[in-house]
C-alpha cells in the first residue's frame, strides 16, 4: 500500500466518523489549530514580532495602543513581541521533556513487562516511588539541584512523566505477552528480539500519541510554573511566559493588567490546545471510545 | 514399522498452583514414526494440550516437566536450554493453534509472517524467502495477491490456512496441531482437514493431532492415543482402535458418539465427572466411572501393556 493511498484512507475514515461526533471533532480541530498556530508563531518569530523583545522600545507600562497592541512592560519592552518569542522557549522545553521521558519510559516499560521477574519488580518499585511525589515538587527539587538551563528543566519535567510511559507500556506488554499470537510466534521459533520489536512494540505504540499530547499540556504548565518560581530555563532579559507572568503580576494591584494577563492567557491557550488535540487523537485512534 | 522420530518416556508435567499440584500429564509413554499422524483424543482437562505443549517445551508457568524424557530424533528435548529449543521450534517441530482469530500478529502482513519465520531460521535473501512464502500460500490455497493483506482481512478458515503454511514453512518433521479445527464451522473444518491430509503427504510431515472430537480424529489419524486424567489409557492403530477397542473408557466414549441412523436413541454419556487432577483417584484413575471396576482397580495403577502388536492398553482386564 502506498503512503498516499493510506493517507487518503485516513481522510476518508475521518470523514465517515465526523457527522456523528460533530462537536468532539470540532474541538479536535480547534486544538489542532491553536497548537499549530503557536508552533508557527515560534518558528517565524523574527518575521512576526514588530520589535526586539529584549530592548526598550516605548514608555514604561504603556497600556495596549496602536503602537503596542498588548502594551509595554515595566522596562518599556513590547509585550506582544515578548509573547511571540516566549513561545520558543516553552515549546522547546516541552518537546525536549517529552522526548526524554518517551525514550526512557518506553524501553524500560517494554523490558520490565517482557522480562518480568525481579527486574520488573525493581523497576516498578522505582517508578512507583517517582510517581508518589507530587509532580511539581519533584520538578522544583530537580530544577533547583541541577541549576537553570533548557536541558535541566526539560530533564526535571521529563522525570515526572517517565513513570506514566513506563506503567502504560508495561501493563500493555504484560497483557500482550499472554496473547496467543505471541505464543504462536514462540512456537515457530521466533527470537526474543523479533517478538519485542515486530510483535509487541507495534501493538503498544498506538496508545502513545494520546499520552504524548496530554503530557505536552501538562509540561507547558509545569514549565510555566517553574519559570514563575524563578527556576525556569532562561534568565532575564530572554522572554519567557512564566517569567513575564511573574514580573507582571506585581502591578496587578495598581490595575495594570496587561503585563501579566497576556502571558497567562498564552499559557492557558497552549495548554488547552494540547489537551483538546490529545483528547481528539485518543477519540480517533481508540475505537472503544467511539460512540 | 518405519523409523521412530519421537519417543516420550515416563513424562510427568505438573502445574504447581496455590491449591496444590495438578498432575496434568502423569507418566505418559508413547512413540511415533516418521510421517505418521497420531490422534491425541481426550476430554477437556485430560492433559492432551499440555502434552502437546510440553513437546515444544512451551508449558505456561506454573507448569513444569517434572520427570521423563522426550526423545526427538535421538535428542532428549528435556535437556536442551531455551536457545537450543528455539532451533527446534518451527524448524523441526512446529505447532498450529486452536484459535486462528488471535494467533496472528494483527499488525503484521500475512506474507511477512512467513518471510519473517523463514528468515529467522535460514540464511536466505528476502527475495528467496518471499518466493517460498508465495509457494506456501499457494499450497494452502491462498491467492498470491493476499500476500500484503493484514490478518483482520481474513476469515477464520483462511487464517488457519495461513497458520498451517507457517507451521510448514521450514519443513518440520512434526507438526503439533492443537485442536486446529475446533474454532471453525463444520464445512470449513472439513476443508481444513482435507488440506492437512494432503499437505501431510506432500511435505512428508508427521503430525500430532490433538482433539476432543473423536470423529475428526478418526478422519485423519493413523494411530490413536486416548488420554484420560493425564494418562494414555489406550494406544493403537486407528482401525483396530475403532473396531476392537479394549479400554472401558474407549468403549463408553465411542458409544456416546451420536449416530444419525439411530435417531430414536437417547444420547448416551459417561456417568460421573472427569477426575479432579489435584486429587486424582487412587489406583486406576478411571475406576470411579468404570462399569467393570473391581477391588484391585482402587488399589493399584494398571500398567500400559501391549496386548496385540502395537495395541497398548492400561487396564487390569487384560493381562
Amino acid at each position: 500500500m502506498t503512503p498516499i493511498l493510506s493517507f487518503s484512507r485516513l481522510i476518508a475514515s475521518l470523514k465517515r466518523i465526523s457527522p456523528r461526533r460533530g462537536i468532539e471533532y470540532c474541538f479536535t480541530i480547534i486544538g489542532f489549530v491553536i497548537t499549530l498556530s503557536i508552533i508557527l508563531m515560534a518558528i517565524f518569530a523574527p518575521y512576526i514580532a514588530p520589535y526586539d523583545p529584549t530592548k526598550r522600545v516605548g514608555g514604561l507600562l504603556e497600556g495596549p495602543n496602536s503602537h503596542f497592541i498588548m502594551g509595554t512592560d515595566s522596562l518599556g519592552r513590547d509585550i506582544f513581541s515578548r509573547i511571540i518569542y516566549g513561545s520558543r522557549i516553552v515549546l522547546r522545553v516541552t518537546l525536549l521533556s517529552i522526548v526524554i521521558s518517551f525514550f526512557c519510559g518506553v524501553p524500560l516499560g517494554l523490558i520490565a513487562g517482557y522480562v518480568g521477574g525481579k527486574l520488573d519488580s525493581v523497576l516498578s518499585l522505582v517508578m512507583d516511588a517517582m510517581y508518589a511525589f507530587p509532580g511539581l515538587i519533584l520538578a522544583i527539587a530537580i530544577a533547583a539541584a541541577l541549576g537553570p538551563s533548557e536541558i535541566t528543566v526539560s530533564l526535571a519535567i521529563a522525570v515526572i512523566y517517565i513513570p506514566t510511559y513506563f506503567r502504560m507500556i508495561r501493563g500493555h506488554v504484560l497483557s500482550l505477552k499472554e496473547s496467543l499470537f505471541i505464543e504462536a510466534a514462540r512456537a515457530i521459533g521466533a527470537r526474543d528480539r523479533t517478538i519485542i520489536f515486530k510483535y509487541i512494540f507495534p501493538n503498544v505504540i498506538l496508545s502513545i500519541p494520546i499520552i504524548l499530547s496530554l503530557n505536552a499540556a501538562d509540561a507547558v504548565l509545569t514549565e510555566a510554573a517553574l519559570s514563575f518560581l524563578g527556576l525556569g530555563p532562561v534568565t532575564a532579559p530572554t522572554p519567557d511566559w512564566g517569567m513575564d507572568l511573574r514580573m507582571g503580576h506585581a502591578y496587578l494591584a495598581a490595575k495594570i493588567w496587561w503585563p501579566s494577563t497576556f502571558p497567562g492567557l498564552m499559557i492557558v491557550l497552549l495548554t488547552l490546545g494540547f489537551s483538546l488535540l490529545g483528547e481528539g487523537i485518543s477519540e480517533i485512534l481508540n475505537p472503544r471510545l467511539r460512540r | 514399522m518405519g523409523e521412530s522420530i519421537l519417543e516420550v518416556k515416563g513424562l510427568k508435567v505438573y502445574y504447581y498452583t496455590r491449591e496444590g499440584v495438578v498432575r496434568a500429564v502423569d507418566n505418559v509413554d508413547f512413540f511415533m514414526e516418521k510421517g505418521e499422524t497420531v490422534g491425541l483424543v481426550g476430554e477437556s482437562g485430560s492433559g492432551k494440550s499440555t502434552l502437546g505443549f510440553s513437546i515444544l517445551k512451551l508449558i505456561p508457568p506454573p507448569g513444569k516437566i517434572v520427570d521423563g524424557k522426550i526423545i526427538f530424533d535421538g535428542i532428549d528435548l528435556t535437556e536442551l536450554d531455551e536457545k537450543e529449543m528455539r532451533e527446534i521450534r518451527g524448524k523441526r517441530i512446529s505447532m498450529v493453534f486452536q484459535d486462528p482469530m488471535t494467533s496472528l500478529n494483527p499488525l503484521m502482513k500475512i506474507g511477512d509472517h512467513l518471510v519473517e519465520t523463514i528468515m529467522t531460521h535460514e540464511e536466505v535473501t528476502r527475495e528467496e524467502a518471499e518466493e517460498r512464502a508465495l509457494a506456501l500460500l499457494r499450497d494452502v490455497g491462498i491467492m498470491p495477491d493476499r500476500f500484503h493483506d493484514y490478518p483482520h482481512q481474513f476469515s477464520g478458515g483462511m487464517r488457519q490456512r495461513v497458520m498451517i503454511a507457517l507451521a510448514l514453512a521450514l519443513n518440520p518433521d512434526i507438526v503439533i496441531a492443537d485442536e486446529p479445527t475446533s474454532a471453525l464451522d463444520v464445512i470449513v473444518q472439513f476443508q481444513i482437514l482435507d488440506l492437512m491430509e494432503r499437505l501431510k503427504k506432500q511435505y512428508n510431515v508427521g503430525m500430532i493431532f490433538i482433539s476432543h472430537d473423536i470423529s475428526v480424529v478418526a478422519e485423519i489419524s493413523d494411530k490413536i492415543a486416548l488420554m484420560y486424567a493425564g494418562q494414555i489409557v489406550e494406544y493403537a492403530n486407528a482401525i483396530p482402535f475403532f473396531e476392537e477397542h479394549l479400554h472401558p473408557y474407549a468403549e463408553l466414549l465411542l458409544q456416546s458418539v451420536p449416530n444419525i441412523e439411530l435417531s430414536d436413541q437417547k444420547l448416551k454419556y459417561i456417568p460421573g465427572l472427569p477426575p479432579d487432577l489435584l486429587h486424582p483417584p487412587s489406583g486406576c484413575r478411571f475406576h470411579p466411572r468404570c462399569p467393570y471396576a473391581e477391588s484391585i482397580c482402587k488399589e493399584k495403577d494398571p500398567p500400559l501393556l501391549e496386548i496385540n502388536t502395537g495395541h497398548f492398553v492400561k487396564c487390569f482386564r487384560y493381562k
